[in-house]
């Protein structure tokens, strides 16, 4: 028997305020639908069954015309019911899309890449990758999460349906998004506006902290990367800033000051890799290292070409980046 | 006494022809019925090309985390299953259509530009020709590239040479902007044709409503294919001549190219729909005995869609950021258009009041469009909401709202189409029996896959995903969704099976075999290469009824 979590994509399990307002618009809309598909489609088929044509009877029934009272009143009866509709959603359009931030408002710049996600704090000095933390909000003390959102590359789109409808994010333009989330937990999504190969695989993990929680995890981003406490994560480091890693990969606090792939600094604290299409385990990363087209065909990160000693060392230097 | 003289009853004689001559004479042709039938053939091969890529797309997706095709080839399959349904089926199959039947019904001897016409239908098959090859031809200097895999309404700036190298981009680009003067030649050649070759007393008050619409259909053809052809030639200017137009790296706008193609692509839609309508103007009246209830209103309402349609373009970008300002508009502009489409539906359920229904052929899937149609203005009612957009723009809610529409409305009236005038061009009946199966079997499948498909978008799944999550919850409905397809395939080869047995074994239609009302039913099955024998003269909107009917004409009423 599925239940609602079976569903965590699920628009009809609101739990925030722009989803909340589109549930209530949309619920609006599906009885309007549906009465006039019940209304309508009973007259049809009362119309098929009673008109039908009996056996034997030829002959061409009367014919009508028109008839300039009829015709008057279902032109009249709709525009009135468009008319009800409209003002419903503009209201929603209207609430949803013209806000105040609150000063307590935590932000975050979102940057689209193929295939995966760039998440600036700005006020926190925070960067990382793919997973996003952000406290709930009390209705009473409100601290929503603000998004301005842009692409280096293509358009992609935010989508996680249980927090507000989705937003594009277009290169050379800024968009922005608002959710206030009532509830802690892991939120899912993922890119809603085809950007190339990997489209599928970009995924959204959207982690809703209490405030002590966010707390924890904002001071923890805010460090530089863990040093290397034995020689073996050494080692790993030392191939790492050898390597063209560092073109594309920051580790703060280190050499390492690549801007073109996901920040590192803290990758062992995320729970998957591959911008949520593979678990972070250490058997993973190493394959992902080794070639992540085995695992994301299409993904722009090149094949390392690393020796399996090196691979090993780069895989426990990343380990160790919590 | 002109009206009695409507009827050609000359036998025609058939000379036997050498293959070769038949071959040529066809590769010659400026007759708009070869013409038409020219247009309906290729459009078939390619619905039949194009649905096999459907079942691709959905035995891929049956099972999350798939490997039946790999992400590269899943992402052209769907970019050449969009773009060839679109422009290498609809297209071509509803102007085929229309190139058969306008100057029938209207009382012609051929179109008013008859070496454009077969000029137009050539360089539109290059076109699809040319797409195609972009398998053989797409890899470019790079290696990279093959069939376009960028969508069918190919967003920039992945277009881009940056983001798309190789040539199968510029395959898309080129392939469109030839079958694009296809498009423009045969929307002037009928808007001509209709202006000034309908017969004597024909006014445009007597026009029947299937030329009618196409009227208003190569309008908006003539309107929305401009935007289009310069978005493409900005793009072309782009990858080669290094312009900027949509290189947002340089400065350049991703939004730009957004709007041009929608204000092309969502007339282009309206264009595929209002010759489904025209099918079932003519269509209904004739199985339910009744002349079509309203007929002002209807061409009113027709008109007012061709205009509206102009005006809503930007509900396809509801998500793109342009403010409350614009989304407010466009909700409004997409919402009145439902009034006259509503419109229609009352009047054609106005027109079944009264009558005397026969389930024949044409009109089961005349019938089934009825309630398809509803349901797929419903859902549109839905999308048109801006907030309910956010959530299911881009999804499979809109996937399978625009099949819905595509799929239940539009094919579902060409099966009609089919059913119906098949008998007037081939001088044969198809088979009823083949008819309902193909009917039921459609009927099945295509509710298994587009009522299901409804679930997943609401249930969070985008469109263009090669596979999913299994912790989504949208495995089961994916399956039912794939069962579904194979239901359509099997009806639709079941159908192909019926248009070429019953050339050969179909019983012998005569001039009128469903009794019917307009021009075309006047003259023998198939007509001879001149239409009709003495140009007709007409005194009301179905002049064959008048014929039939002279204690009670049409004319003493309109």
């Amino acid at each position: 028997m599925a239940t609602i979590v079976d569903y965590p994509a699920n628009m009809f399990n609101p739990a925030a305020t722009p989803a909340h307002a589109i549930f209530g618009v949309s619920m609006f809309v599906l009885a309007m639908t549906g009465a006039i598909f019940v209304l309508v489609t009973g007259l049809l088929i009362y119309a098929l069954v009673r008109f039908r044509q009996r056996a034997g009877d030829t002959g061409d029934p009367v014919q009508i015309f028109g008839s300039n009272q009829i015709e008057t009143s279902w032109t009249v009866i709709p525009l009135l019911l468009v008319l009800m509709l409209f003002l419903t959603a503009a209201r929603v359009i209207l609430s949803t899309e013209r806000v105040t931030k609150p000063v307590a408002a935590v932000d975050v710049d979102v940057i689209g890449h193929q295939f995966w996600w760039e998440y600036r704090y700005p006020k926190l000095g925070i960067i990382t990758a793919n997973e996003i933390h952000v406290p709930i909000s009390d209705p009473k003390h409100p601290t929503p999460t603000f998004l301005e959102m842009s692409s280096v590359d293509v358009i992609h789109s935010f989508w996680i349906p249980r927090l507000a409808g989705k937003m594009d994010l277009v290169p050379n333009r800024v968009n922005p998004m608002w959710f206030d989330p009532e509830k802690t937990g892991l939120y899912l999504g993922q890119c809603a506006q085809y950007c190339g190969t990997q489209h599928a695989k970009m995924l959204l993990r959207v982690y809703v902290d209490s405030p002590e929680d966010f707390a924890t995890w904002v001071a923890q981003q805010q460090k530089p990367a863990v040093a290397p406490a034995d020689a073996a994560t050494a080692e790993g480091k030392a191939v790492f800033e050898a390597n063209a890693c560092v073109n594309c990969h920051r580790v703060q606090g280190t050499t390492s000051k690549g801007a073109f792939g996901p920040d590192l600094t803290h990758l062992a604290s995320r729970d998957t890799i591959a911008s949520g299409a593979i678990p972070n385990t250490p058997e993973n990363l190493r394959k992902w290292i080794a070639d992540p087209n085995e695992m994301k065909p299409g993904a722009l990160m090149p094949a390392m070409r690393l020796n399996d000693h090196d691979l090993d060392a780069v895989t426990k230097y990343m380990t160790s980046l919590r | 006494m002109a009206a009695t003289q409507v009827v050609d009853i000359t036998e025609q004689a058939k000379p036997k022809e050498l293959f070769l001559q038949k071959v040529h004479s066809w590769l010659t042709t400026v007759d708009h019925k070869k013409i038409g039938i020219m247009y309906i053939v290729y459009a078939l091969f390619f619905l039949v090309v194009a649905g096999a890529m459907a079942l691709v797309i959905r035995i891929q997706l049956m099972v999350p985390n798939n490997h039946f095709v790999s992400p590269q080839v899943f992402n052209r399959m769907f970019t050449m299953h969009g773009t060839t349904m679109v422009f290498f089926v609809g297209m071509p199959i509803l102007f085929g259509f229309g190139n058969y039947l306008v100057p029938l019904m209207i009382g012609a001897r051929d179109m008013a530009f008859p070496r454009m016409n077969a000029f137009t239908f050539w360089i539109s098959a290059l076109g699809g020709i040319l797409l195609y090859f972009s398998y053989l031809g797409g890899d470019g200097l790079y290696g990279a590239g093959s069939a376009p895999d960028v969508g069918w309404f190919a967003y920039a700036p992945l277009t881009e040479r940056v983001f798309s190298p190789g040539h199968s981009t510029d395959y898309w680009t080129l392939s469109l902007l030839l079958t694009g003067i296809g498009s423009v030649g045969t929307s002037i050649n009928i808007m001509a044709t209709i202006i000034s070759m309908r017969c004597k007393g024909m006014t445009m008050g007597r026009l029947p409503l299937l030329p009618w619409l196409y009227f208003v259909m190569s309008f908006l053809v003539l309107v929305a294919i401009g935007p289009l052809t310069a978005a493409q030639v900005m793009l072309l200017l782009d990858r080669y001549l290094g312009a900027h137009f949509f290189d947002t790296q340089a400065g350049g706008s991703a939004v730009l190219w957004v709007h041009f193609f929608w204000i092309f692509g969502h007339p282009e839609v309206y264009v595929l729909v209002l010759p489904a309508f025209a099918f079932a103007n003519e269509i209904i009246p004739v199985f339910s005995r009744k002349a079509i209830f309203g007929y002002p209103a209807m061409v009113a309402a027709t008109v007012a869609i061709g205009f509206i349609s102009l005006s809503v373009w930007a509900h396809h970008m509801f998500t793109i950021g342009m403010g409350p300002g614009a989304n407010t508009f466009f909700t409004l502009s997409t919402m009145i258009i439902a009034v006259p489409t509503g419109i229609k539906i009352f009047n054609w359920l106005a027109t079944l009041w009264g009558g005397k229904i026969s389930f024949k052929s044409p009109m089961l899937f005349c019938v089934a469009f009825l309630f398809q149609f509803l349901i797929a203005g419903l859902t549109g009612i839905m999308l048109s909401a801006a907030p309910f957009d956010w959530q299911l723009g881009n999804s499979y809610f809109v996937i399978a709202h625009f099949h819905y529409v595509l799929v239940g409305a539009i094919l579902f009236c060409i099966f009609g189409a089919f059913y119906y005038w098949y008998p007037k061009a081939m001088g044969r009946m198809m088979s009823e029996r083949l008819a309902k199966w193909h009917f039921w079997l459609m009927v099945i499948g295509f509710h298994l896959t587009f009522d299901f498909m409804h679930v997943p978008g609401l249930l969070g799944m985008p469109r263009r995903i090669y596979t999913y999550e299994a912790d989504r919850g949208w495995e089961s409905w994916n399956i039912i969704v794939g069962v579904g397809a194979v239901f359509q395939a099997v009806a639709t080869l079941i159908f192909v099976y019926n248009l070429i047995s019953s050339y050969y074994k179909g019983e012998i239609a005569g001039r009128d075999p469903w009794d019917a009302w307009t021009l075309e039913w006047a003259t023998s099955s198939p007509p001879p290469a001149y239409n009709f024998a003495l140009e007709p003269s007409v005194g009301s909107r179905r002049p064959l009824w008048d014929i039939k009917h002279p204690e009670d004409p049409d004319s003493s009423y309109e």
